[in-house]
C-alpha cells in the first residue's frame, strides 16, 4: 500500500494573533508553528494503515517556503518514509491554486490513497482534497472518523448531525481525516535520528490560478471580560435573574 | 437576468432548517441582481411535497429530482446533479449550507466546475463584479473577508449565520432525473446511522449545556442532561476529555477538533476553558460557566460565572429554570 500526505505548516492557535500592517494577512512576529492538526491525525492513520498491511510506505508533501521542511522532517520521524517540499515563498489562501501543485505532484506517484486534514486549521476551507481528487479523476470521501482498507476496497465513516455515515469507495482514492481515528504519534528519538537520512526532495511549486483573494483581515470583536457573580448553589437565583433580564435567553 | 441557486437540504425526506437558511440567502442575492430563486432539492420519493415549503421563503423554481438512492447522501449523483444545472443556467451565484453534509457537496461540485468557492460564511454581499464574504480562520480568531471572482461563484454558509425571512416566491415546481446513478457511484453512502431523531442538534439548538471531565463519570451527565431538559430547547455537548473517555460520543465534541457552535447560550459545567475548547464555543452570545475552580481559565470569558461544585449547582439551577419557566407560561 503506497500512500501520500498532504500536511500544511500552520502556526498555533494558543496565542492572541496579531493583523500584519498590510491588513491581508496575520503577523507572522514570533509565531510558533507545527503540522496543521487534521493533518497530523492523517498521518498517523497512514502510519497505521501501512503498518497493518506490513507493506508498502507513506509519503508526505507540502506546499510552502523553506521553514516547511521543518513539518517534513517532523513526518519523517514519526515514520513516513519520504518528502516532498513543493517550494512556493507565497502560500495563496486559493485552495485551487495550491490543489494543482499537489495534483501535479502526485499524478504519477502511483498512490492507492491520497489523504488530508479534512482542513487547513487556519485556512479552515477543507477545498484542496475536493480540487485535487477532480484533478485526479479519483473518488474522493471527506471528513473520515473511521477507516479501514480491505480487499481492495475501503469502508469509513463521517460523522453528520445527530448520527453518521457509512461510505464505501472504491480505490485508489482521496480521503480527508477528521479527529476520531487516532492521535499523531510522537516522534521516537530513534525516529528523529533516522529522520535525517530520510529522502526528502525539493522542487519548484507549479501554483494553479487564483479565484479567490483575501481582501482583509480582522480579529473579531473581543468578548467583554468575564465576571463571577457568585458562589455555589447561593448564586443561581441570581443567575436566573441575570439570565431573563439581562442576557433574555430565558 | 442571472439567477442564484440554492441547495435545500434535506433529510429522510424532511427539510433542514438551514435548508431555509441558504434559501433565504440566495433571495438576498437574488434581489442584489434582480433574478430568480432557483432551490434544488433531492431525495427519496416523497421528497418533492417539501417544495412548496421552499417556496414560502423565496424560492421561484424548484428543481426536484426525488430516486431511491437519494434516501442516503449519494456524493456524486448530487454533485453530479447541482453542476449540471448549474451549467445549463445562468447563474451568478450557488449557495450550500455549510453542515455535514454541504462541507461536502459544496466544494465537491465547485471543483467539477472550477467555481471559485468560499467555505463556512458568516456574512456575504455582491460588490461590483465580484461576491465578497467573510469566512472565520484560525480557529475563529481571525476573520477574513474574501473576494470571489467569476460566475457562478460558490459559497456555503454557517449554520444559524443567518435568520430566515418569509418572503413567497413564485414557487414552480420542476421535476429531473439524476444525471447519473444515486445508487451507483464511487463513492456510496451504505447506511446512515442516526441517534435520536427528537435530540436537537447542536448546531441548530439555541441553548446548549456542556459537560467537563469535571463531572467525573457518564452517569453523571443526568445532571446536564436534566438542566438541558429544563429549559427545553436544549442540545448537550461536551469536552475532548470526556469524548475520550467515551462518556459521550464524539460527535457531541465542541472546539477545535469538534463542533462550532454560537448558540444564544452557552452553559459550561466542569470544563476548564482549554483554548481548543473556546475556540469551538466563543461566539455563544452569553456564556455560563460553573467551576469549583476560581481561577478556571472559563471564567475569563463567561457572561456569568459560578464558583461551586457542579454536584450543588445544577440541580439548583435546574430548579430553579423550571420554575422560572413555569412562572412565564
Ligand atoms: C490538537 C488538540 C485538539 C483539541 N481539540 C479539542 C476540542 O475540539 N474540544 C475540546 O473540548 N478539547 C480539545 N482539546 C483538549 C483540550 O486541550 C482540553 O484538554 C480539554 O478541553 C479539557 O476538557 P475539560 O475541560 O473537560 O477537562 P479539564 O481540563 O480536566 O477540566 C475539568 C474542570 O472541571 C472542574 N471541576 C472538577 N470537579 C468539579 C466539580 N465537582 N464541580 C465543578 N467543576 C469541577 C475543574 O476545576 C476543571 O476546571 C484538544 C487538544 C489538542 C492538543
Ligand atoms: N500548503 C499545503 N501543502 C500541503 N497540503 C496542504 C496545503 N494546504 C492545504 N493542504 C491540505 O489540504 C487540506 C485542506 O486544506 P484547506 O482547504 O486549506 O482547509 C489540509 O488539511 C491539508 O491536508
Amino acid at each position: 500500500m503506497k500512500i501520500a500526505v498532504c500536511i500544511k505548516r500552520v502556526p498555533e492557535m494558543d496565542v492572541n494573533f496579531k493583523i500584519a500592517p498590510s491588513g491581508k494577512a496575520v503577523d507572522e512576529t514570533g509565531l510558533k508553528w507545527d503540522m496543521s492538526d487534521f493533518d497530523g491525525y492523517a498521518v498517523e492513520a497512514a502510519l497505521q494503515l501501512t503498518e497493518k498491511a506490513g507493506a508498502g510506505e507513506a509519503h508526505v508533501i507540502s506546499l510552502g517556503p523553506d521553514v516547511v521542511q521543518e513539518t517534513l522532517r517532523k513526518a519523517l520521524s514519526m515514520g513516513v518514509a519520504r518528502a516532498v517540499h513543493l517550494q512556493s515563498d507565497v502560500v495563496p489562501f486559493d485552495g485551487y491554486a495550491i490543489a494543482s501543485a499537489l495534483a501535479a505532484e502526485l499524478k504519477d506517484g502511483g498512490y492507492d490513497l491520497i489523504m488530508f486534514g479534512k482542513m487547513s486549521i487556519d485556512g479552515a476551507s477543507g477545498v484542496v482534497q475536493f480540487a485535487v481528487a477532480e484533478m485526479l479523476d479519483l473518488p474522493i470521501v471527506h471528513a473520515c472518523s473511521s477507516l479501514r482498507i480491505e480487499g481492495g476496497k475501503g469502508t469509513a465513516r463521517r460523522e453528520i448531525e445527530g448520527g453518521g455515515e457509512l461510505v464505501s469507495f472504491t480505490l485508489p482514492a482521496v480521503v480527508s481525516i477528521d479527529e476520531g481515528i487516532a492521535r499523531p504519534r510522537y516522534p521516537s528519538l530513534k525516529g528523529i535520528m533516522s529522520a535525517k537520512k530520510k529522502p526528502l526532495d525539493i522542487k519548484p511549486a507549479q501554483l494553479g490560478d487564483v479565484r479567490l483573494t483575501v481582501e482583509k483581515v480582522e480579529l473579531p470583536p473581543p468578548r467583554a471580560a468575564g465576571r463571577i457573580i457568585g458562589e455555589g448553589a447561593a448564586a443561581v437565583p441570581e443567575l436566573v435573574r441575570l439570565l431573563q433580564n439581562e442576557a433574555k435567553v430565558l | 437576468m442571472p439567477n442564484v441557486l440554492a441547495f435545500a437540504e434535506a433529510r429522510g425526506g424532511e427539510l433542514r432548517k438551514v435548508a431555509f437558511e441558504a434559501v433565504t440567502a440566495a433571495r438576498q442575492l437574488a434581489d442584489d441582481v434582480g433574478g430568480e430563486v432557483h432551490a434544488i432539492l433531492v431525495g427519496p420519493a416523497g421528497t418533492g411535497g417539501k417544495a412548496a415549503a421552499l417556496a414560502e421563503f423565496g424560492a421561484d423554481v424548484i428543481v426536484v429530482s426525488e430516486h431511491a438512492g437519494f434516501a442516503n447522501y449519494a456524493p456524486e449523483a448530487t454533485a453530479a446533479l447541482v453542476a449540471e444545472r448549474v451549467k445549463g443556467g445562468d447563474y451568478r451565484a450557488v449557495v450550500f449550507s455549510a453542515s455535514a453534509q454541504g462541507k461536502d457537496l459544496a466544494p465537491r461540485t465547485a471543483a467539477k466546475l472550477r467555481s471559485a468557492i468560499a467555505t463556512d460564511v458568516t456574512s456575504f454581499s455582491l460588490s461590483g463584479d465580484a461576491l465578497v464574504v467573510t469566512h472565520p480562520g484560525y480557529t475563529g480568531k481571525v476573520m477574513h473577508t474574501l473576494k470571489l471572482v467569476g460566475s457562478p461563484a460558490m459559497l456555503s454558509l454557517r449554520a444559524g449565520a443567518i435568520t430566515t425571512v418569509r418572503k413567497a416566491g413564485a414557487g414552480r415546481v420542476e421535476s429531473v432525473a439524476p444525471t447519473a446513478d444515486p445508487g451507483a457511484g464511487r463513492v456510496t453512502v451504505t447506511e446512515t446511522v442516526l441517534g435520536d431523531s427528537k435530540k436537537l442538534d447542536l448546531g441548530e439548538a439555541p441553548i446548549i449545556v456542556s459537560g467537563g471531565r469535571g463531572l467525573k463519570a457518564a452517569e453523571n451527565f443526568k445532571l446536564v442532561e436534566d438542566l438541558a431538559a429544563a429549559f427545553g430547547n436544549a442540545a448537550v455537548g461536551a469536552t475532548r476529555a470526556v469524548t475520550d473517555e467515551g462518556w459521550r460520543p464524539h460527535s457531541d465534541q465542541i472546539g477545535q477538533t469538534g463542533r462550532l457552535v454560537s448558540p444564544d447560550l452557552y452553559v459550561a459545567v466542569g470544563i476548564s476553558g482549554a483554548i481548543q475548547h473556546l475556540a469551538g464555543m466563543r461566539t455563544a452570545k452569553c456564556i455560563v460557566a460553573i467551576n469549583k475552580d476560581k481561577e478556571a481559565p472559563i471564567f475569563k470569558v463567561a457572561d456569568y460565572g459560578i464558583v461551586g461544585d457542579a454536584f450543588e449547582v445544577v440541580p439548583a439551577l435546574t430548579a430553579a429554570v423550571k420554575q422560572a419557566k413555569q412562572s412565564t407560561h
